[in-house]
This record gives structure tokens, sequence and C-alpha cells, in this order.
């Protein structure tokens, strides 16, 4: 066979550019994705670790914050600074009301006027006075109602959006007028098919011209174990010196069949306090406000028929067990993680014994020690990296598909707020785990003698 | 002109647990430029750790070993690596292809550690070399598609793709039949003929007979040199 070897196109000249740094790395990648597309199914079992962890991650930490956003909100609703002071029937009423028909406890106008010394940081005190009614219009009636006898500012502290007409207003309390505004499910009670607005419906034998007629209003959770679920839509609102002129201080009200009666001067207050719950400060302002209150009506009542409700305790509460639930998380996802990675260093030595031919062929014609680790670092770095994208792709999957089985499956929301950072930090853990875990594989391979190397069968 | 390869005092020693064996005993060879060389003897005479110390994939334990006027005995193992990819070209008995990798691919391997930039001249010479070794047709054909002597063909591509100075082949018609070592040997031939230094191992004279040099070994010292071309 004749041979001409000055007709091959020249040997390039070693080391004569390498080519940018980018190039050289896209054609390692290259290079390990076909070593590896050798063996697809031992690739993707051993990176199955990896892909369960991310997808975990970032799924959980979307249906974490999803529910805490979900708590946040719940709060929000009710006020992050106010501080909200009920009155408590006592458990054993008996013994200390000297078995009286009437039962009488609760906070005191005197105490509304103690918490008004507490200065310029409370701008705002609203007393409510809340019992169960029948209210009438003609004929119709709605037997679940509940009066609630209250001040203007109610409005705001409650954030109340009417559908028509006005909130009750100064004059109104100072005037002690006969005016009430109802709530969405008692006006369609009372008046299913015409405009509740300039009627006049009957409650507790006197009649009150409606001036108002709220939105349908969400009923708030009832998280937090002190407070229950309320339903705002059943609530007449009444001015509190009209309640307090009409009916009374006592209030009488049937209760499964027998008659009850309770003397209960103001059975809520909502109180807000001048700060701002985002920052330290503020939070702290309103908690010692908080104590103080607990601490004068500790003093005032020798019963224990008052609540002191601070709905910022209930956030920091959630905002702690966001914590607890993002660290436990963390916790799960780096055990995924580790065990994912000892997957990944397992195969990798694995691959470096079955390949130890290669690497002796590979350092008999020019590789250096390096070069070794650069290829068995990018493989592990490629398997690691495409397991966290597939985690990522799961991930995200399970983040909009999960919500919408649980509401066609169980009725049940499950909400889910996807965070981008988590996406970021676990493919970012991916890659990080490929080259933490490969390296030792990588530096055993790199260490092997050539000769024995090209032995090895 | 200096010889290509000198050889001083040679010294090779393996340690084994207590005992030490010297595999070669001050060894004293000169390799001249394009010089075909086939090295003989039984095993344990050294001619595989001489062939090791030679390809730059062993150290001496003593003595000289200067290629062209390099002295390699004292080189790291990353500029041994350097001079490996520049200067030296492999052909093994068995061999020692990469199954993942294509005709082309394999003869290119010597090219990825060069620190040379991949493109299509290079791939261009890899295709040439391919050619000239008759796998003109089989460029993207895997090894295993490949018979012996094809591979060995591939082999032989590839030792040359980064131009060395210096062609080593350990046995390489030990795994193919008669007819493709002939092959395999006459293309030997043609290269030295056309400027290729060769050092070669075998133990089978009518193969060493392609040699224009046959240097036989015993117990680490050189028992025989004999010049071929010279009688023939």
């Amino acid at each position: 066979m004749p041979i001409d070897i000055f007709a091959i196109p020249a040997a390039p000249v070693p080391g004569s550019g390498g080519g940018a740094g980018l190039t050289k790395l896209l054609r390692a990648t290259g290079l390990a994705v076909r070593s590896l597309w050798l063996h697809k199914l031992r690739a993707a079992l051993s990176v199955l670790g990896i892909v369960i962890g991310t997808s975990a991650v970032i799924a959980l930490m979307a249906f974490g914050r999803g529910s805490m956003q979900d708590a946040l909100n719940d709060i929000k609703r009710q006020g992050a600074t106010n501080i909200i002071v009920r009155s408590v029937k006592p458990s054993d009423d008996s013994a200390t009301s000297s078995r009286s028909f009437v039962a009488n406890y609760g906070l005191t106008k005197r105490d509304l006027g103690r918490f008004g010394t507490f200065g310029d940081s409370l701008i705002r005190m609203v007393p409510m006075r809340v019992f169960p009614a029948e209210v009438r219009y003609l004929e119709r009636m709605d037997s679940k109602a509940r009066l609630v006898a209250t001040t203007p500012e109610y409005q705001e502290v409650n954030q109340l959006r009417l559908a028509d007409g006005r909130f009750l207003s100064d004059d109104d309390e100072t005037q002690m007028q006969n005016h009430c505004v109802l709530g969405a499910g008692v006006a369609d009670k009372l008046f299913p098919f015409e405009d509740a607005m300039g009627h006049s419906v009957v409650i507790k034998g006197y009649d009150y011209r409606v001036i108002g007629v709220c939105a349908d209003r969400m009923p708030t959770g009832g998280t937090g174990g002190s407070q229950a679920a309320e339903d705002y839509n059943h609530d007449v609102y009444l001015p509190l010196s009209t309640t307090r002129g009409r009916i009374g201080e006592t209030v009488t009200f049937r209760q499964s069949g027998s008659r009850a009666a309770e003397k209960v001067a103001v059975s809520q207050v909502v109180l807000t306090v001048d700060a701002d719950f985002d920052t330290s400060d503020g939070r702290a302002k309103v908690k010692a406000m908080g104590d103080s209150i607990k601490d004068v009506l500790k003093q005032e009542h020798y019963k224990d028929d008052w609540a002191v409700t601070v709905p910022l305790d209930r956030l920091e509460e959630a905002e702690r067990a966001q914590q607890r639930f993002t660290s436990l998380l963390a916790l799960i996802a780096s055990i995924s993680l580790l065990v994912g990675g000892i997957g990944i260093m397992n195969i990798m030595l694995a691959t470096v014994t079955e390949r130890t031919r290669e690497i002796g062929i590979r350092r008999a014609l020019g590789a250096k020690r390096k070069d070794i680790i650069g290829q068995f670092l990018v493989e592990a770095v490629v398997q690691t990296t495409v397991g966290g994208l597939a985690g990522v792709v799961i991930g995200v999957a399970l983040v909009f598909g999960a919500p919408v089985l649980a509401r066609l499956l169980f009725d049940a929301p499950l909400p889910a707020q996807l965070s981008y950072w988590s996406i970021a930090l676990s493919v970012g853990v991916s890659v990080l785990v490929g080259v933490l875990f490969g390296l030792y594989p990588a530096w055993r391979a790199a260490l092997l003698d050539p000769i024995e190397a090209l032995r090895h069968t | 002109m200096p010889a290509l390869v000198q050889v001083r005092g040679l010294l090779k020693d393996y340690h084994m647990g207590d005992v030490t064996v010297n595999v070669l005993k001050g060894l004293d060879l000169d390799f001249e430029q394009g010089d075909f060389v086939a090295l003989m003897g039984p095993s344990g005479s050294g001619k595989s750790t001489l062939m090791n110390i030679l390809g730059c994939l062993d150290r001496p334990s003593g003595g000289q070993y200067l290629l062209r006027d390099a002295d390699v005995s004292q080189m790291s193992d990353d500029q041994l690596s350097e001079v490996r990819s520049s200067y030296l070209g492999f052909i093994f008995q068995a061999y020692n292809l990469l199954p993942q990798y294509t005709v082309v691919e394999n003869i290119e391997i010597p090219l990825l550690y060069q620190g040379v930039r991949l493109d299509a001249q290079t791939k261009a010479r890899c295709v040439a070399l391919a050619e000239m070794v008759g796998l003109g047709d089989r460029l993207d054909h895997r090894p295993l598609q490949l018979s012996g002597g094809q591979q060995q063909r591939v082999a032989i591509a590839r030792s040359l793709v980064n131009d060395p100075r210096l062609i080593l082949a350990d046995e390489p018609t030990g795994n193919l039949d008669s007819r493709t070592s002939d092959e395999i040997m006459s293309m030997l031939r043609e290269l030295n003929k056309a400027g290729k230094t060769i050092i070669m191992v075998t133990h089978e004279n009518d193969i060493a007979a392609h040699a224009r040099r046959v240097v036989r070994l015993r117990d680490g010292m050189v028992e025989t040199d004999v010049r071929n071309d010279v009688a023939a």
C-alpha cells in the first residue's frame, strides 16, 4: 500500500490557541453527554435522588409560601395593628353572681375610660355590643341576625365596604338616631325583591330606618384558638348610644328554649395602635400596648371575664411556623441532596473503575491529570445539572398541577406560590452537588498510573 | 547531529516488599532519526519497561533519557504528558480505541490534549489520515464495527495525527493473523520510508525482520544489536 504522508494536511502546532474557555467547556460537555448516553438508564437512575430532591424543594416551598400568604392575608383583614378586647362569660359564673337571673360580666365603660388614658399611640377605639336578636320587616324575619351596636369608626377598622347608602355617622351616635345598617345576608333575607334603603325594620319592638347595606364580606378564619370564626353577613349595625337608650344594659334573649339575660356594657373593643407592623419597633409598640391593657384589666376585674387578642401575635406565630417549616424543608432538602450526591459519587466511582483502560489510553495520548479530572467532573456536573433541571420541571408542574387536582378531587383549596429564587437555588445546589461529589472520583481517576490503567481489561 | 533518542546508564528498580528487582541495569542505547528498530527479548528481559520509559509513561530510577536534547528522565507528570502529546505516537497490541467514538473522532483524540483549536482544518487532517490507512469509507464507524486489522489501522492513523518525532509500537501485530500482520507491517515500513522513526516491541522473528535494526535484551542488558539494512 503506497503511503504519501506529505499529502496529509499539516498537524496543528501544539498550544496554538486552545480556543476560548467557553468553546472548550461546550466540547467537554458534548463529550460527557456522549459518554453518559452509553448508559442512559444508569445515568437517569443515579440522578433520581437529585430530581426528587429539587422537585420536592420547589413544590413544598411553593405550598408553604402559599398557605403562609393565606394566613397573613387573614390576619391583615383583622388589622395587624389592632388589639381586640372582648368580654367573656366566666365559666364559673354561678359562684360569683349569687345565682342571679341576670349574668353580669364583661368590660365596662370605666375600662374604656382607662384605655382612653393610654395617649396618642391609640389612634382609634371602637367599642361594640354584640347580641343575637330577631330582625323583622313586615312578615319577613331573620332570626339568625346579630346586633352590633358600635361607633362610626367600626367601618374603618374592619374595612367594611358598603353596597348602598352610608355607614353610621357621628350624628347618628350623638343624636341617638334610630338608624341601622344591614349586613348583606340580612338585607337579602328581609328584602329579597326590593331595595332595603329607607325602609324600617323592627328590632326588639323599635323601628329602625335602613341607611345602608353592606357588601358581601368574607368571614375571618377561626385560626389562633382564642377567636372563633365569624360570619359578618348577618350583622345589623346600630349606633351605640341608641342601643343603650332603647335596649338598656340588660339584654334578654332566648337560648335553646330557655330564657337568659345578660348585662354586658361592652362586648368588644377594637383598639388601633399607631404603628407600622412591618418594623420591629412598630411590633414592639403594639405588643407593649397589649400588655398594658392586660395589666389594667387584671387590676380592675376580679373575674376572669375578658380576653385580649393581638392579631400581631398570630402574625408572628405564623411567621415562626413558616420559619420552622423552611428550616425543616432545608433539612429535608439537604438530606435528599446528600443522598443524591452519594448516588452520583457511587456511580462515578463505578464509572472510573469501569473505564480505567480509557483513562490509561487518554493519558498515553497526552492527557494531563487535570484533563482527566475535568472530564469526570464535567460528567458528574452534567448529570446533576440535568437532574436538577428535570426536578425544576417536575416541581413547577406540581405547583401548578396539584392545586387543580386538589380542587377536582377533594374540593379543597391548596394555595401555592412559586418562588423563583427556590428554582435558582435548587439548580445551583444541583451543580454544586455534582462538583462536590464528582471531585473525589475524578481525583481517583487522575491518580491512576497510566501503565497500570492500560493493562486493565 | 545527535541521535533522536539517547539512553545513558538507564536503571529501573521495582520494589516488591523487601525485595528489589533490577529490571534495567545500566542500559546504553542510541536510536537515530528515521530508524526502524525492533526490540526483542524473552519476558522479563526489560523490553516492556524500556518501552514504558521511552514512551514517557514511566520514569527511570537512574540514568539519562534524552529525547532530542531534552532530559526526559527528570520531568514532572504534566511535562511528560506534554512530551507524549507533542512528540510521541503510540500503537498498542490491543489497538486501544475508544468504543464510544467514531473512526475520525478516535484519530482526533491526541489533538484534544494539545491545546489546539479543533476546526475544519484539523478535521480534514483526521479524515485524510483515515483515508491514507484505507478507511475512507468507514469514517463514521465505531471500533466494534471494524475488524482487528482495521482497528489497528485506525490506531496507526491516530499515532500520526500529532506528527510525532517517534512512534512506539508495542507488539502491533500480536492480536492479528499473519496476512493482516503483513499489511500492518508494510504500512509501518512505508511510514518509516516516509521518514518516521519507529521503535517496535515484538517477539516474532519474521515481524522483526521488517525492521532496519534489531535489538535483543536479556536481563536488563543489551544482548545483541544487529542492523538488517546493512546486510541487505
